[in-house]
């Protein structure tokens, strides 16, 4: 390349030239992904959605072995005063025996209640086990109906195709009778 | 462009300055020659054709009439029904045009594998097709969430969630994907402006789609290539008028599903305002995904690192894009299954287990419909991965005729040969 009639130019000017093409397509690639990014991002959860992000829950009303639902960022929250016996049931299975393993005092704050995002971690359908005559799976916990997910009394998975435990999701004791989730 | 030949005087000077007249008569008249042997299942390209036009002229008109946000979408719909003039009609027509759309498409698609329509040199009019029914079931899903009934409601978000299994950032994508943490407003808007946008795109596709298959042609019955003007007749007057008449079987077909069983194809649940705290029993998805929903369910156990339910959402996207490879895993020279006695059995095998998997798709998740499932899709991808290179190697074919024509001016006796004559002239 370089032998030709006048070498020190026409190899000088090729690099160079070859240098501002990658300069210039690199440069103008740069400037089309920035001009991009602010489409997609418009897409992602808009400020008034995340302002939302919050709920603040009233947990007198609730009795023992009630299970209720709350709403949170447009997803049911699982809330349920459990029984000592349902406590003890989720506390006494082996770790070994989850596909998700994770104990339930990593799940709860305090024993009696139990919070969590009530969406199956599979394909995000609504478990069924909050109302009276629902099924509750072979764990005693909740079922999902739509590809066959049992849950046990912490919400874990145990059976069927959902990856992950129902999620817990952020929250803290307000005081002894109200919970501020997100 | 010069051999376009009138006397009129307006289209001469149209003619001179935009050589429209010219152009068509290259693009479907009598300067594009077609074989002449093709049967009623070459009618399913231009039917796809109409479907759309039939959608997209609906859909517009509907547009005027809808409300894309999630407090007023299912009453807007119920309103078109009663209140809205032809309402009914309009929103009946869009409706099964959409499953009407995919029942051509999908005889269109069959047809092209029996006949090895993908073989060279149309392997790239093949994979546009491919891209064209990505777009459609794109358009399809996204559409079908507009009316906001329990099944949009779920589906929608049964089908988003499915890219959560993508490792590390499959939650921020789905959360992208619906603009919030739930399938919700943001959702519904931006489905309606891609389901508006999409036809366009598809109609982009077409014309491109179109242009390859006018690079070489029609494949046609035989399989083989036209030799001379004695195999092919002009598209027009000889497929204008057979399209049209195609056209007019269909609408039979397509106004008796509109005004005797317009819900027949959709689900009543459909008819349940959406509610984001109550899961449907069931949750199906519209019958032309049955198949593929099927195939995403039958994984339910994880191999190595990879979950089931990536390993499932993998292979539902893998039983589409494989089509796109298709003309290379069929390496026969012989196109059409008329000379392939194995792979003409083994086709009807394929389909047939197409209808087994949307069946086990519209059933739960569960045996015995799980193992079926399973089995429906290690048949599926084994027709194309195993058998269809195996049979390349190992078939017999028969032998092919010499050209188009042979087999009825030297076959068919002197009453066949008589009749084929005026066919000649062309």
């Amino acid at each position: 390349m370089t032998d030709s009639a006048n070498p020190s130019h026409g190899g000088d000017g090729e690099t160079r030239r070859d240098f501002l093409y990658l300069l210039a397509g690199a440069g103008g690639a740069l400037g089309a992904a920035a001009a991009v990014w602010p489409l997609i991002d418009s897409m992602n959860p808009a400020a008034d959605v995340l302002a939302l992000a919050s709920s603040e829950v009233d947990l007198e009303p609730i009795e023992l072995g009630q299970r209720i639902t709350v709403t949170w960022r447009g997803n049911p929250v699982f809330i349920e005063r459990r029984p000592p016996a349902r406590i003890e049931e989720a506390r006494a299975v082996p770790l070994d025996d989850l596909p998700d393993p994770e104990t339930d005092e990593a799940r709860v704050q305090r024993a009696e209640w139990l919070v969590m995002v009530g969406v199956c971690t599979h394909l995000g359908c609504i478990p069924k086990g909050q109302k009276q005559g629902d099924p509750l799976g072979l764990f005693g916990g909740w079922f999902c109906p739509c590809h066959g997910s049992h849950y046990d009394t912490s919400g874990r998975i145990r059976k069927g195709p959902a990856p992950k435990n129902l999620v817990v999701p952020p929250y803290n004791f307000v005081d002894d009778t109200n919970i501020l989730i997100g | 462009m010069s051999d376009f030949q009138t006397t009129n005087p307006i289209i001469k000077w149209i003619e001179y300055r935009l050589p429209v007249f010219s152009f068509l008569d290259h693009a479907v008249g009598s300067k594009y020659p077609t074989p002449k042997n093709l049967s009623y299942w070459w009618n399913f390209g231009s039917l796809a054709g109409l479907a759309l036009v039939i959608l997209m002229v609906t859909g517009i008109v509907l547009a005027m009439q809808y409300t894309a946000h999630v407090d007023y979408a299912f009453d807007s719909v119920e309103r078109i029904m009663r209140d809205v003039n032809y309402g009914w009609l309009i929103r009946y027509l869009h409706m099964n045009g959409g499953s009407f759309f995919f029942i051509v498409v999908y005889i269109h698609i069959f047809r092209g594998m029996y006949y090895g329509s993908y073989k060279a040199p149309r392997e790239l009019l093949w994979m546009l097709g491919v891209a064209i029914l990505l777009a459609m079931m794109a358009t399809a899903f996204m559409g079908y969430v507009l009316p906001w009934g329990q099944m949009s409601f779920w589906g929608a978000k049964v089908i988003t969630s499915l890219f959560s299994a993508f490792p590390l950032i499959g939650e921020d994508i789905v959360i992208w994907l619906w603009g919030g943490f739930s399938v919700d407003n943001p959702t519904l808007n931006r489905f309606f402006s891609l389901h508006y946008l999409l036809p366009f795109v598809l109609v982009g596709i077409v014309v491109v789609h179109i242009w390859a298959l006018h690079q070489f042609g029609s494949n046609n019955p035989l399989g083989i290539d036209t030799k001379g003007p004695q195999d092919s007749i002009p598209f027009h007057p000889y497929y204008t008028v057979k399209d049209l008449y195609g056209m007019a079987v269909f609408l039979v077909f397509f106004a008796a599903a509109v005004f005797f069983f317009p819900n027949a194809m959709g689900e009543a649940d459909n008819y349940i305002e959406a509610n984001p705290l109550v899961t449907p029993a069931h949750i199906v998805p519209e019958w032309y995904f049955l198949p593929f929903y099927a195939i995403l369910r039958s994984i339910t156990f994880d191999i190595w690192f990879l979950s089931a339910k990536l390993i499932g959402v993998i292979l539902m996207f893998g039983s589409i894009l494989v089509l796109l490879i298709l003309p290379w895993l069929d390496r026969s020279p012989v196109r059409s299954s008329k000379f392939r006695p194995i792979h003409k059995q083994l086709f009807w095998v394929f389909v047939a287990d197409c209808v087994v998997l949307g069946w086990v798709g519209a059933n739960p998740a569960e045996p015995p419909y799980l193992y079926i499932g399973q089995a429906g899709t290690a048949y599926y991808f084994a027709h194309f991965f195993v058998i269809l290179p195996l049979l390349s190697v190992l078939e017999r074919t028969r032998p092919l005729p010499s050209s188009i024509g042979e087999p009825v001016l030297k076959g068919g006796g002197p009453a066949m040969g008589a009749a084929s004559k005026p066919m000649e002239k062309a």
